[in-house]
């Protein structure tokens, strides 16, 4: 397939953007990056995507294919005999799956990302309360779903999956998270699977060159905080 | 039977969602009733993280979130002309899944809040909101019968709850929002949608509607900081 014909509209710091970027590369589609502008937002985006204008755009034969985990389903679907099936083969386990990616979008994210902003301590300490307790329910799940099979790698079995790539692309900000609230989330103490499954997530081949270095995010974290600071 | 479960309650539509899909498919269920003033054990071993209605039982599995439940219900009921609830082309596939997520992530809450919002120029804002996201849906359903084609699928079972819900929410609320003249088109697939079987047989009475919704809506009003 020519790689112009299938874009990725993003920017680097995103982790919704991550998401696309390794579906596509676990199915070694060809694809032309597009790194967003913003400031203001592209032609481009507010074409692509003009109900929500936001990154990423997945646009494959000229149509665009908005909202990240839509686009990992879209390239599993289409780029089938590219790669190892992302979503897992059994409806149940599909389900599963789908209902903790959307766990990690709907509590998870939000609750992270509400920690900078947090007005007070009291607000902060709870938010982090909350991103915990959303921790240790996906360390439960990755024990029960782990348990299942014999392969204990990842949540997708010996390959990464649909709840590899929704919940493992978060790690970045995570960890961003840990360094600016001085609290470990993430370890061997709180949530041992989760943390050796991290190490091997980032390490994947679909994953190590996409995935952003937390000293990187970090900076742009504190520029953001600066741009938004009150005068 | 016995091997399919709902639990749920009939006035709530994220559950009608599911027995939409069930009876679609020609799947028979047992409808277990909740409380959801005095959750059932079985609600909460089945969906301990929201302890939420619908949830669906299938072989003893539990899964939760109606759009969850409605993908599983179509990927394993899919043989014997089991009508699919989902285009088949991956494309189609993808805009149909975008447009259930904004229906739940925008449509219902703005919806919702245009409902509960009261006078003056927060109510005014409010509306204006919401009969933005439904204008997005007006566009969809131009020139279809249904936003599946010919036979109802996936995301007309998601935006269902317009063609009955919203008209109780309007009338709590004391607004209008989806009329033959601003949006003809999804009126008119809201009149087909209802009067449709299986989706007429699922209908809970409007009394019971209007008071779990009323409950909801007082509820939040008592709980909105007071205007100085």
């Amino acid at each position: 397939m020519a790689k112009s014909e299938v874009k990725l509209l993003g920017a680097w710091p995103s982790p919704f953007v991550l998401r696309a970027r390794i579906a596509l590369n676990i199915k070694s589609v060809d694809y032309e990056f597009l790194e967003e502008t913003f400031q203001p937002k592209s032609q481009l985006l507010l074409q692509s995507n003009p109900v929500y204008k936001k990154i990423p755009v997945l646009i494959h034969e000229n149509k665009p294919i908005c909202e990240s985990l839509i686009i990992v389903q879209y390239v599993d679907d289409v780029w089938s005999s590219g790669g190892p099936s992302i979503l897992p083969a059994d409806p149940y386990d599909r389900a599963i799956a789908r209902f903790w990616a959307t766990y990690v979008d709907d509590k998870l994210f939000p609750a992270m990302k509400s920690i900078a902003g947090a007005k007070g301590e009291e607000e902060r300490k709870r938010l982090i309360k909350e991103v915990e307790e959303g921790l240790a329910l996906l360390e439960d799940a990755f024990n029960k779903i782990t348990s299942k099979g014999n392969n204990k790698l990842f949540f997708g079995g010996d390959q990464i999956g649909y709840l590899d790539i929704a919940f493992g692309s978060l790690l970045g900000w995570l960890r961003v998270t840990e360094i600016t609230t001085g609290v470990k989330l993430f370890d061997q103490v709180n949530t041992p699977g989760l943390a050796n499954w991290a190490e091997r997530f980032c390490a994947h081949a679909a994953v190590k060159d996409v995935m952003p270095h937390t000293h990187k995010l970090l900076e742009f974290a504190k520029t953001l905080m600066t741009k938004l600071a009150p005068i | 039977m016995g091997e399919v479960k709902l639990i749920g309650t009939h006035q709530s539509f994220p559950c009608a969602r599911i027995e939409w899909g069930l009876k679609i498919k020609g799947v028979e269920y047992e409808y277990l009733k909740e409380d959801l003033s005095n959750k059932s054990d079985l609600l909460i071993e089945s969906n301990p993280v929201h302890k939420k209605v619908p949830v669906l039982i299938h072989k003893g599995n539990p899964i939760a979130e109606s759009l969850v439940i409605l993908e599983y219900i179509d990927e394993t009921w899919k043989d014997n002309n089991a009508h699919s609830l989902l285009p088949q082309n991956p494309y189609e596939r993808a805009l149909a899944r975008f447009w259930a997520k904004f229906i739940d992530e925008k449509c219902v809450i703005s919806v919702w809040g245009a409902c509960v919002a009261q006078e003056g120029e927060e109510k005014e804002k409010a509306v204006e909101g919401a009969i933005e996201t439904l204008s997005h849906l007006e566009k969809q359903i131009k020139g279809k019968k249904f936003f599946g084609g010919e036979k109802i699928g996936y995301l007309d079972i998601v935006a269902g709850w317009l063609s009955y819900w919203l008209s109780v929410l309007e009338e709590l609320g004391e607004i209008e929002l989806v009329n033959a003249e601003r949006f003809p088109c999804l009126h008119e697939w809201g009149k087909n949608f209802i009067n449709t079987s299986p989706i007429k047989d699922c209908i809970p009475p409007r009394e019971d509607v209007l008071a779990y919704f009323s409950f909801g809506i007082n509820y939040v009003r008592s709980m909105a900081p007071n205007k100085a």
